[in-house]
């Protein structure tokens, strides 16, 4: 069934009769030729590309909840392709290159908003920084525009410029970034899979993995073995815990990061704006909670849930950026668990073991990269050779020397 | 006006308040929901998506219609309940969510096309044309969407933080808060008594029920005496405890003012952070309601609700009330409302032999099928059995049972249990450690097996820790069990509403099954259900229930609600706990602020720390002429400028060296005390991390100094390698930063300046050279270290007194040197001379660098085992080819920008042929042109290439020149005359 | 979270700054032949374990201990916190 206001229309005079599943609950067969493990965002573009642009068959995703389930289940919504490095930036401009026609392509709504993002910048080196990022995003095909403090007054009045610790400066602005209603990303490539015959199976875990000879053969799962020639797995949060059960240790630590929405409020922000002097970011979502968010908790957690510390920095930040919304109020808090990798940025590799592939290490920046990471996935997965634009995401890159360090923090992923 | 007999109300005193404009009048201890209703008003809100009329359907805070904009002006506060919402004289309130007046909103128009706005329906339309989303259709949404509105102005109210412990916290004070309370504070532990209403009490406010044969009043009253004038209780009235955190801490927000017109001097709210040994939840349970066609017109209330506000607040909102019950609790109302004189039209409960516990009709075997009244109940469609019949009647209790509050207990993620006896979910296993539940939120309902609940929970809490609690006397009370038998929805064919401020009626929920929307998480996000502002309190469970019919699963196999933080809505400005604005962060002023402040000096943020940038004097109308001047005035004459924020760290032990050898990545055993060496240090990674200077002041002892931004991380680094590394050395290290001040003295006359304050010290270069340090007296014996070190390539030192001194100190030297050309500079020339010298600062050390890079490869020792070492060895380290180098406009009058990339000449600009980016630039004065650092792929083979560094960004494009990093006296002679 | 300091009692963790595993106290001899790989595994690889794990805490805002905390990461939960010192100088006696 195609979605549409017409069909809207239609079913809305005929009593919504007509309206079906959204996708089906299959029963795992005994084997298939790909086994996505996770079907959080990146797991279900990746069979949804799979099946749609590699034209490949017998694809199944295999969850252990409910779709969506993963980060793209828990996250503040934020698109935007404004990298600095190299290795990086392509992949996301490439990412925002598929958001931009997702929903026409997936025939979903997912609200994908090119409202905006704002970078604040409060220091000259914070200026010298975002130049050289500007720049780099520029010559990467992306848009970028440096403002000064008065053109970011004109647009964000209502921002703290008068009685600040940290004096407003100017911004980089990105005006393609927006936001995308996360969950309906999670439908729209569901739905799309499905439609072209995924198997996407819920409430499946993946217990192990039977490898032969260095070869994978098929997954042990809650609902029986599952033999499969390709094993993807895009399980960020649980990636160590997975992957150990293939016997491979990571450059990952899992940690909590925290999420925040308020109480629906009329529009008073335009797009994305982040603080560059304190751990805030806040965008405004279509029904109206402020969607915001800080740094990590900054301990290893598997537990979905964080501390006082951090909620109090994250929202005296925003207290101290935005003092106008004081008045508001706090609806929820919850917590997500982020593969933290050791240079900050992702991997989409091979392992050692043939036949079993890795997508992970998103950090807190997994969301705006599902199309690309699940398009380069299925890329790698159907051709065994990288997606161009995801060529610097190796496994093997820390042996190396070719760490892709955003923040320069080193090998410490708690700072990334 | 409708006001019964009775309450709690201080009917001495009269209020006045307006709503919408208009006035009315209430009493003390009236909510603004209960003097409305008092008032006859009851309609006090609209629905979120299709703007039905609203009024409320509770009395406390799990309420979801009735929400206003509660003052005016900077404090307009959306989003209120004005079931919590203390009167106070002068409130002013407002209707939201509305295109028009509250009673003729245009958007009720989404009502009557509410066939288009089934749930989910925006995921399936509004994508062509693509451009139209954020153009037409998102803006649309978005100014229909939203509740409330801000002021946008900023908030004027202060706000506090506070921290307690305790040995004890409940939470709630209703009859099992107020027996655990009692039964630990005569135990004699430390107890906190949280209560989120203004009154002691719960829900004995709210009934008749007689204690000991006597008013419950009495009974609280007494308990609460004996609470107060116990010394180790501290009861907190209008506190609501929001969440549940790691080992025994919770978050807390006491309004402390929002009961009054405005917080004066005082704090708005206090932000609590509770730390407790044990915690007793003791909540109570929010009443649920029974969806059945029509169920939200104002005047459909809970049962329970309906008799908080008859007996509490002696006010009711209609005159001639019916009950939909399936349990004994909706008769209570009947019976306490009767008891005031209210008009019962009849009980219709769905049980089939039931009976009237007062004078009342009662329709057994029946259920409320459908409403009717716009903007309020104005008759019930019953069905009996096999017939229908329309009852009138202008208000409608519903009572469906009992939900346990035990959000508190599911924040550390414990999964609620379902419970077949009570038809509720009820706290699980596995929920914080330390915490019971007691009393309703354990579904322990009735009074007597509360106070029971709660004292027991006491004693066992107690026992916990050591402390011996008997079980205090609690009095008689009622026991009854409500015999409830669960009806979770009325079947029909008009819209059922599940959550009243979401819009999510039974029909989505059926739609969501038909789409396999069906896991509970699926549901909520699909349908929005649970998504408001109550965070669905009088929903999740009921359309638990609802889809686990439609699916044929029982409840308990169809999933679980869990609840975050916060439990009620908390406000940004509390939990911002006040540092804000120019308190955001501590601000570190130099020793020498108040001297640079007198002279006119203009400071900058650098970190925490604020720095004088530079110093403008009389004429000087643009930042840089000022800025030139202090350059060529210290390389001409000499400049000083404060360097204290620079960190700085003893290092003494008979093993410094050894350890400051394996810190350091470049050789560090060789120095010879009295004299400085440069250091690198890495990361383990091999990257750089920091550089600084090391000065061996003695056989045994070192200060060592780092960049202002990495101080406290450079000091973190050098502790973990001394207690986690290399425990075994003999080695102390003290962070000495703010103990020292530090001015470096720079430029040709430096000598001649430091000489006039030194105290018999031998400053000829042969007694002290480049690179010598020494520990000495000045001025007459101020204890002092002297360090001939240059970041500006001209002849200088740094010098170092007690931080008390260092403002004299400055003093001082611009007033003994005012004949040599003594001039104070700032950051600004700072950082202009440290580029024309071509020293890595802060934006080539960015953590992305590496020794290579920035021409310091071969400092890396490979002859020991330092930081870093090993891994600066990985081949791609090595392969990377870019290098510092120094760059020079072909045209001197065009700009040189940091963040600029850097191109090869002909090649098109792209990230495939990015060949670097200048890192630092600026105007130098030495050079006559701008000039600027940056790294260049190859670059140690490209002097004299011009290469173009483009700036897209901001439309330019300059054709530079590769030229040495050091602009300024590269043989370096200058440092050692 | 509370951290309980071996010296000073349960310290709130907002004290404290957070490093990662304690496997960080085992440094690899960098002299030694294969130091290289033996470094990529210690800089970079992590157990990252859903259950009991040692891990690196410095009391920043306090004593400037270095403390091995054991800690669970699915409950949060602390079992043990001893000085990274005496923990550090155990494992290089039994090293030694």
């Amino acid at each position: 069934m195609r979605f549409s206001g017409f069909r809207v229309i239609k079913e809305a005079l005929t009593g919504h009769k007509g309206w079906q599943p959204l996708w089906r609950n299959p029963d795992p067969k005994p084997a298939y030729d790909y086994v996505i493990v996770g079907g959080g965002g990146h797991g279900l573009a990746t069979a949804y590309y799979l099946a749609n642009t590699f034209r490949k068959a017998r694809i199944a995703v295999l969850e252990k909840g409910w779709l969506g389930s993963g980060n793209i289940g828990r996250n503040t919504t934020i698109i935007r392709s404004n990298y600095g490095l190299p290795g990086n930036q392509p992949f996301y401009e490439f990412s925002m290159k598929l958001w931009e026609g997702l929903e026409q392509e997936f025939n979903f709504n997912a609200m994908v908003s090119q409202r905006g993002i704002l970078n604040l910048i409060h220091t000259d080196a914070q200026r010298d920084a975002y130049r050289r990022r500007g720049n780099a995003m520029l010559f990467s095909g992306a848009d970028a525009e440096l403002l000064d403090r008065d053109r970011v007054r004109d647009m964000c009045p209502w921002l703290n410029f008068d009685n600040a610790r940290f004096p407003i400066k100017g911004g980089l602005m990105q005006r393609r970034a927006g936001t995308a209603r996360h969950d309906g990303v999670a439908w729209g490539y569901a739905r799309g899979a499905d439609r072209a015959g995924v198997d996407l199976i819920q409430n499946c875990e993946v217990t192990g993995f039977r490898i032969e000879e260095g070869r994978i053969r098929g997954v042990e799962t809650s609902r029986g073995y599952i033999a499969a020639a390709k094993v993807g797995v895009a399980v960020a949060g649980s990636t160590s815990r997975v992957m150990e059960k293939a016997g491979l240790r990571l450059p990952i630590e899992s940690h909590v990061l925290q999420a925040f929405v308020s109480e629906g409020l009329k529009p008073l922000i335009p797009g994305v704006i982040t603080f560059g002097a304190g751990h805030f970011y806040v965008s405004q979502s279509d029904k109206g909670g402020l969607v915001f968010g800080g740094d990590i908790d900054g301990y290893n957690s598997y537990a979905q849930r964080g501390n006082m510390p951090v909620i109090e920095d994250v929202i005296e930040g925003g207290m101290a950026l935005m003092p106008m919304i004081g008045r508001a109020r706090l609806l929820r808090v919850w917590g997500g668990i982020m593969d933290m990798s050791m240079d900050g940025s992702p991997i989409i590799d091979r392992t050692p073991v043939e036949g079993l592939y890795l997508n992970a290490g998103w950090c807190y920046g997994g969301f705006k990269a599902t199309p690309a990471s699940g398009y380069s996935f299925a890329h790698l997965l159907a051709t065994d050779t990288p997606h161009e634009t995801a060529r610097h995401f190796r496994l093997d890159r820390f042996a190396r020397g070719h760490v892709i360090d955003e923040k320069g923090m080193g090998a410490q992923p708690n700072l990334h | 006006m409708t006001r019964l007999a009775g309450g709690l109300i201080d009917r001495t005193r009269t209020l006045s308040f307006t709503f919408d404009g208009r006035s009315y009048q209430g009493h003390p201890g009236d909510t603004l929901a209960s003097a409305l209703l008092a008032n006859d008003v009851r309609l006090m809100g609209r629905s979120f998506k299709y703007h039905r009329p609203r009024g409320p359907i509770a009395a406390g805070s799990e309420e979801p219609n009735a929400m206003v904009e509660l003052r005016r002006g900077a404090r307009q506060e959306p989003n209120t309940r004005a079931t919590v919402a203390e009167l106070y004289e002068g409130l002013e309130a407002s209707s939201q969510n509305r295109l028009g007046s509250l009673r003729f909103d245009l958007l009720a128009m989404n009502d009557l096309l509410s066939p288009f706005f089934a749930a989910g329906f925006y995921y399936k339309t509004f994508m062509w044309p693509r451009a139209f989303w954020e153009k037409l259709y998102e803006p649309i949404i978005r100014n229909a969407a939203g509740l409330g509105r801000l002021s946008m102005q900023a908030d004027p109210d202060a706000y506090d933080k506070g921290y307690l412990h305790c040995d004890l916290l409940v939470i709630g004070a209703g009859a099992a808060g107020l027996s655990a309370a009692l039964t630990a504070a005569r135990a004699g532990a430390q107890v906190i008594l949280a209560e989120e209403d203004f009154l002691l009490g719960g829900r004995l406010l709210a009934e008749t029920h007689l204690l000991d044969e006597a008013p419950a009043g009495g009974w609280l009253a007494k308990v609460e005496a004996e609470l107060a004038a116990l010394p180790n209780v501290r009861i907190m009235r209008r506190t609501t405890v929001f969440g549940t955190f790691d080992h025994g801490i919770f978050g807390a927000v006491e309004r402390v003012a929002d009961h009054l017109p405005t917080p004066g001097n005082g704090v708005r709210q206090t932000l609590w952070r509770i730390t407790a040994r044990r915690s007793i939840l003791a909540a109570g349970a929010t009443e649920r309601h029974i969806p059945f066609a029509n169920n939200d017109r104002p005047g459909i209330m809970l049962a329970g609700a309906l008799r908080s506000y008859a007996n509490r607040w002696a006010a009711c909102p209609g005159q001639k009330v019916a009950i939909f019950t399936n349990n004994d609790d909706g008769h209570r109302t009947a019976l306490d409302l009767a008891a005031k004189g209210v008009e019962i039209a009849g009980v219709i409960d769905t049980r089939g032999s039931v009976s009237a516990l007062g004078n009342y009709p009662v329709f057994v075997d029946s259920v409320v099928e459908n409403t009717r009244g716009r903007l309020g109940l104005k008759s019930v469609t019953v069905r009996s059995g096999a017939k229908n019949f329309d009852l009138d009647c202008d208000v409608l209790g519903v009572s469906g049972g009992w939900n346990p509050n035990l959000h508190l207990a599911s924040h550390h993620r414990a999964r609620p249990v379902w419970n077949d006896t009570l038809h509720a979910f009820v706290p699980g296993e596995n929920g914080p450690p330390g915490m019971t539940v007691a009393g309703a939120a354990m579904g322990q309902g009735s009074t007597a097996a509360a106070m029971t609940a709660g004292a027991s929970a006491a004693v066992a809490a107690m026992e916990g820790l050591g402390l011996r609690a008997a079980m205090p006397e609690l009095p008689r009370a009622e026991k009854a069990d409500a015999n409830l038998y669960p009806l979770w929805h009325v079947p029909g064919k008009g819209r059922a509403w599940v959550d009243f401020q979401n819009d999510v009626t039974v029909k989505d929920i059926r739609l969501a099954n038909q789409e396999n929307m069906r896991p509970v998480e699926h549901l909520k996000r699909w349908t929005t259900l649970g998504m408001a502002t109550d965070q669905g309190k009088t929903a999740n469970v009921t359309a638990l229930a609802v889809m686990a019919e439609l699916t044929g699963k029982s409840v308990a196999e169809t999933g679980t609600t869990m609840f975050r933080p916060p439990y009620t809505g908390v406000s940004l400005g509390v939990l911002g706990g006040g540092d804000t604005g120019p308190h955001f962060r501590p601000r570190r002023l130099t020793p020498s602020h108040v001297w640079a402040a007198e002279r006119g000096a203009v400071f900058i943020e650098v970190g925490p720390w604020m720095r004088a940038q530079y110093f403008p004097q009389a004429g000087e109308t643009e930042w840089r002429q000022t800025v030139d001047r202090e350059v060529l005035a210290t390389r001409q004459g000499v400049g000083i400028c404060d360097v204290t924020t620079l960190g700085k760290v003893d290092v003494q032990g008979r093993d410094a060296t050894l350890f400051l050898d394996r810190l350091y990545a470049n050789a560090m055993a060789s120095l010879k005390v009295g004299m400085v060496r440069y250091g690198l240090m890495l990361r383990e990674d091999g990257l750089a991390y920091d550089d600084g200077t090391c000065a061996r002041l003695a056989e045994d002892e070192y200060v060592v100094t780092t960049t202002t931004a990495q101080a406290g991380p450079v000091f973190r680094h050098m502790e973990y390698a001394r207690q986690c590394l290399w425990p075994e050395l003999d080695v102390q290290l003290v962070s000495t930063t703010e103990a020292w001040a530090q001015f470096a003295v720079a430029g040709p006359n430096a000598r001649a300046l430091l000489q006039r304050v030194v105290d018999n010290f031998d400053l000829s270069n042969e007694a002290f050279p480049f690179m010598a340090c020494a520990g000495l007296t000045v001025c007459g014996g101020l204890r002092a270290r002297l360090f001939r070190i240059s970041f500006s390539g001209e002849l200088a030192y740094e010098i170092a007194v007690p931080s008390r001194y260092g403002n004299a100190l400055m003093a001082r030297l611009v007033e003994v040197g005012s004949d040599l050309g003594a001039t104070p500079y700032g950051t600004e020339a700072l950082g202009v001379m440290r580029i024309e010298k071509g020293h890595a600062a802060g934006n080539e050390l960015n953590g992305q660098t590496t020794a290579q890079m920035l021409g310091m490869g071969r400092m890396v020792s490979a002859k020991k085992d330092a930081i870093g070492s090993v891994m600066s060895r990985r081949e791609g380290l090595l392969a990377e080819t870019r290098v510092l180098v120094g760059l020079q406009p072909v045209d001197p009058a065009l700009p040189v920008v940091a963040g600029a990339h850097l191109f090869t000449e002909g090649d098109g600009h792209s990230t495939a042929t990015d060949q670097g980016w200048i890192t630092s630039a600026c105007y130098s004065p030495h050079v006559g042109s701008a000039i600027g650092l940056g790294f260049l792929a190859n670059g140690a083979m490209r002097m004299g290439e011009v290469v173009v560094a483009a700036n897209p960004l901001q439309g330019g494009e300059v054709r530079v020149r590769v030229v040495s990093p050091h602009f300024v006296d590269p043989d370096g002679g200058r440092l050692r005359v | 979270m509370l951290i309980p300091h071996p010296l000073l009692g349960p310290r709130d963790a907002q004290e404290f700054t957070y490093l990662g595993d304690a496997a960080l106290l085992a440094r690899p001899d960098g002299m030694a032949e294969g130091a290289l790989g033996a470094f990529i595994d210690y800089v970079y690889l992590r157990d990252n374990p859903a259950g009991v794990h040692r891990e690196l805490w410095f009391h920043e805002q306090g004593d400037r201990s270095w403390l091995v905390v054991t800690r669970n990461t699915v409950t949060h939960e602390i079992i043990d916190a001893q000085l990274a010192r005496d923990v550090a100088l155990a494992r290089k006696g039994a090293v030694a």
